[in-house]
């Protein structure tokens, strides 16, 4: 049996062996991805020591909220866990594209299993493993833990990972037996993002930044002292709390770690029993296609009707594009993400407390216009990566119908283009307005910024989509792996170059404005010349970054 | 109907196509035949349009593909080797988007659909995603599509992979209308029996040129194999693999 698990492991390890030997720009991407993961592990390690810092100081509960803090932790961790063990474990229980050579051999049926739950088990939790490091670093750090709280920790979550992954795949061998494994992924997808998009919302939506004003941080240390005894007694994540934080509190009791290893044990040999029961049905069941049949609602006739006004090919082009995107999940779910986030920025503008007519915050809020234009252009350049820059990528295999064909590579750009272009700049509007409006802006700024926003927005798409030519990626699984590649960075590293040269240009326009606001100086608004020469600026660059890229993509579409 | 002139197609220092002549006149079935990695899906993609060719040109219909491609490509109708299509469409809206590619819309076309659909039996599927068809309803579906905009010129690769006896044997149906009413085919397969029995002129492909060009009793001649077959053919003028390689293989 292990001689069998090792042999089904072992072609996962080389192809982990072979992408660790990258050469070239794979090379360096991975030093970049390894750079920003450090940078992160970093920044978490150092806000989770503050925030144990700022909680020790509150008299008599500071230990307790802290270990508080960590049990709420890991509940979410816990969470995150057994949604990503679903995914995980239909991958490759279920949909991986070895599974009918493996079912076809001789294989036995246990070290299938257990092959499969490694699987499921690693790629459902090395993202939280790496969360984890950091913030057990900090904990040990500030209660002075020392090398005992990490073989404490070792032996506690170990199976407070490995319990989530059994529990996932039991759950998705039933999923499978009523869904086929397709309509599973998608309703399992989406579930997964709008979790995550709750769980951001409500951690911003709980305003953490009080913490570090105690007059208003006590409402929240009231709410957390009330929970004083253990929130979770049925869940591992509190088992383990339980060990890591006796460890810390001097009084470590291995009953928690017994209580760990042996549900962990004991849920493994039910899954197994499981599994065999039940995985050659709900295998079978698997490969059953779900009812595909698309009915033409009332939204899309519309659309169809709003579009009948354009010449034919670029209409099918148009709407090909529009139902490929929406009626795959893994596509439009991220725009919940979008949306959240979108919610997060406009919300933290709102409560940015500078409405005043006083001369200190009218300086401030010249200088937040700037702020606010350099990050929505940033949150459209990353918006304009994730779908404008994948969209030459993403006829990959199909393009032969289009190159096969009397479509001139205009059309193509012009459809390409727009489809990409239109929500962008409604979405960049939309910001621009509701920020401005909330920052208190005057008219002719906000003018300013609507139409800024709206060019930025053309020139993202543009060039988002010129280095998707020229660097596509025809091989890609999907769309989301897309925008990470060479192009996709450089594509960012482009579009924030002139997003700088736009937000210069103006502040070079309009600094008597931005100077009048400081204390000291008569604050006054910025005059219609200042306004009008900003404005022919930016329409001027931005112009110049729009055509070149399209004009130079074009031309690589035609040779 | 298909004219070759010089075409040449390198990869790196690999020479796929190397200055291939070759006429096909109109009302003709013409098969394309050769090993593997003979240069044949090369040569095919360069006909479509789909790859550009290092020198020479191709002609459809006097219309040069890569300087009148609007022209060219207006007569012509390509199968792929690999039914790769848009998974997210259903069957029907892929062939009104292949029919709006080539500036066709409208009752007519619903009902050029609907046709197609009926002869392939995929009906049922019409309004269904084509990520749920077989390979074999998508071979149809594609060879559907190379015919929803009334093509002139077909040029198919591979066209009986996936298909069923029923369907196989209505594709060779088809296919010797399409010409009866004047159009003109390139299929590349292989499948020598198809070829043999459906192909009005052949031509093998060995390593990037054309080894024999004409009627079967040409081919014959040329490989010097008066009265074989087109198996016999073939290996000869491709140098197969010999009684001893396989013995070699099966004695281990």
């Amino acid at each position: 049996m292990i001689g069998t698990y090792w042999l089904l492991i072992t072609p996962k390890l080389q192809t982990i062996k072979q992408r660790s030997r990258g050469k070239g720009s794979r090379t360096a991407r991975q030093t970049l991805i390894g750079a920003l993961g450090l940078l992160v592990g970093y920044g978490l390690y150092w806000g989770v020591t503050k925030l144990l810092e700022v909680l020790l100081r509150v008299e008599d509960l500071g230990r307790l909220l802290a270990f508080k803090v960590l049990s709420i932790g890991l509940v979410a961790m816990l969470g995150i866990l057994l949604l990503s063990s679903l995914i995980a474990a239909l991958s490759s229980f279920f949909l991986a594209r070895d599974l009918p050579a493996i079912r076809s051999a001789p294989a036995d049926w246990l070290a299938v299993y257990f092959a499969r739950l490694t699987e499921t088990l690693v790629s459902s939790s090395w993202m939280v493993l790496l969360l984890l490091i950091p913030l057990l670093i900090a904990y040990e750090q500030v209660f002075d833990g020392g090398i005992g709280f990490y073989a404490v920790s070792v032996l506690a979550f170990v199976p407070f990972f490995l319990i989530p992954a059994v529990v996932g795949s039991a759950i998705t061998l039933l999923l499978v037996r009523v869904f086929p494994a397709s309509r599973s992924r998608d309703i399992l997808g989406f579930i997964s993002i709008g979790a995550v998009g709750l769980l951001v919302l409500g951690l911003r939506l709980l305003r953490p930044e009080r913490l570090v004003n105690p007059e208003a941080s006590r409402e929240l240390v009231d709410y957390l002292a009330v929970l004083r005894g253990p929130s979770s007694p049925w869940l591992s994540s509190q088992w383990t709390a339980d060990a890591v934080v006796g460890y810390m509190d001097g009084a470590f009791e291995p009953f928690w770690l017994l209580l760990l290893w042996s549900t962990a044990a004991g849920l493994v040999v039910l899954g197994a029993a499981l599994h065999s029961r039940m995985f050659p049905l709900c295998f079978t069941k698997a490969q059953e296609g779900a009812d595909q049949r698309v009915r033409r609602h009332a939204g899309w006739r519309a659309y169809e009707a709003l579009l009948s006004p354009l010449p034919l090919r670029r209409r099918e082009l148009i709407l090909k594009d529009t139902r490929t995107f929406f009626r795959d999940t893994t596509q439009w779910s991220q725009l919940i993400l979008l949306a959240v986030l979108v919610v997060v920025y406009v919300y933290n503008i709102q409560v940015l407390p500078i409405r005043s007519n006083e001369a200190l915050e009218r300086w401030l809020v010249s200088i937040v216009f700037f702020l606010n234009l350099a990050l929505s252009g940033f949150v459209l350049a990353a918006i304009a990566a994730r779908f404008v820059f994948p969209s030459y990528s993403l006829e990959g295999q199909t393009l032969w119908l289009l190159d096969s064909s009397p479509v001139r590579t205009s059309t193509l750009m012009w459809s390409k283009f727009w489809i990409g272009a239109v929500p962008l700049t409604v979405l960049a509007v939309a910001l621009a307005g509701i920020t401005n409006v909330f920052l208190g802006v005057g008219i002719g700024l906000l003018i300013l910024s609507l139409v800024t926003t709206a060019v930025l927005s053309l020139a993202f798409a543009s060039q988002a989509l010129a280095w998707g030519v020229f660097f596509p990626q025809f091989e890609a699984e999907n769309a989301a792996q897309i925008p990470t590649s060479v192009g996709g960075l450089l594509f960012m590293l482009g579009a924030i170059g002139n997003l700088i040269l736009v937000i210069v240009a103006q502040v070079a326009v309009l600094r008597g404005y931005v100077m009048s606001g400081f204390p000291g100086r008569e604050a006054r608004d910025p005059t219609g010349w200042e306004l009008g020469i900003a404005l022919v600026l930016t329409l001027a660059l931005c112009g110049l970054t729009t055509l070149v890229p399209y004009r130079v993509a074009s031309r690589r579409l035609d040779a | 109907m298909i004219v070759l002139e010089g075409l040449t197609k390198k990869y790196g220092d690999f020479t796929a196509v190397a200055g291939m002549d070759l006429e096909i006149p109109a009302n003709c079935i013409f098969g394309l035949l050769g090993p593997n990695g003979a240069g044949k899906t090369t040569t095919l993609r360069m006909i479509s349009g789909i790859l550009r060719p290092d020198a020479g040109r191709v002609l459809l219909g006097g219309y040069d593909v890569h300087e009148t491609p609007d022209s060219a490509k207006a007569l012509l109708g390509f199968v792929p080797d690999r039914p790769f299509v848009y998974e997210k469409l259903t069957g029907a809206e892929l062939l009104r988007f292949t029919a709006g590619l080539w500036g066709m819309s409208g009752p007519e076309v619903e009902a050029r659909i609907d046709e197609l659909l009926e002869l392939w039996d995929l009906t049922p599927w019409k309004d269904q995603l084509i990520e749920s068809y077989s390979h074999g309803m998508r071979q149809k579906l594609i060879i559907s599509s190379a015919l929803v905009h009334n093509p002139t010129v077909l040029v198919i690769d591979e066209p009986m992979v996936g298909l069923d006896p029923r369907s196989a044997w209505l594709f060779k149906d088809l296919l010797r209308s399409f010409v009866d009413k004047g159009g003109t085919a390139l299929i590349s397969t292989h499948t020598l029996e198809l070829a043999e029995n459906l192909a009005d002129m052949l031509a093998v492909m060995h390593r990037g040129e054309l080894v024999a060009v004409g009627t079967l009793l040409d081919l014959q001649r040329q490989a010097a194999a008066e009265g074989a077959g087109l198996e016999e053919i073939f290996l000869r003028l491709t140098r197969g693999a010999t009684d001893e390689n396989i013995e070699r293989v099966l004695s281990r």
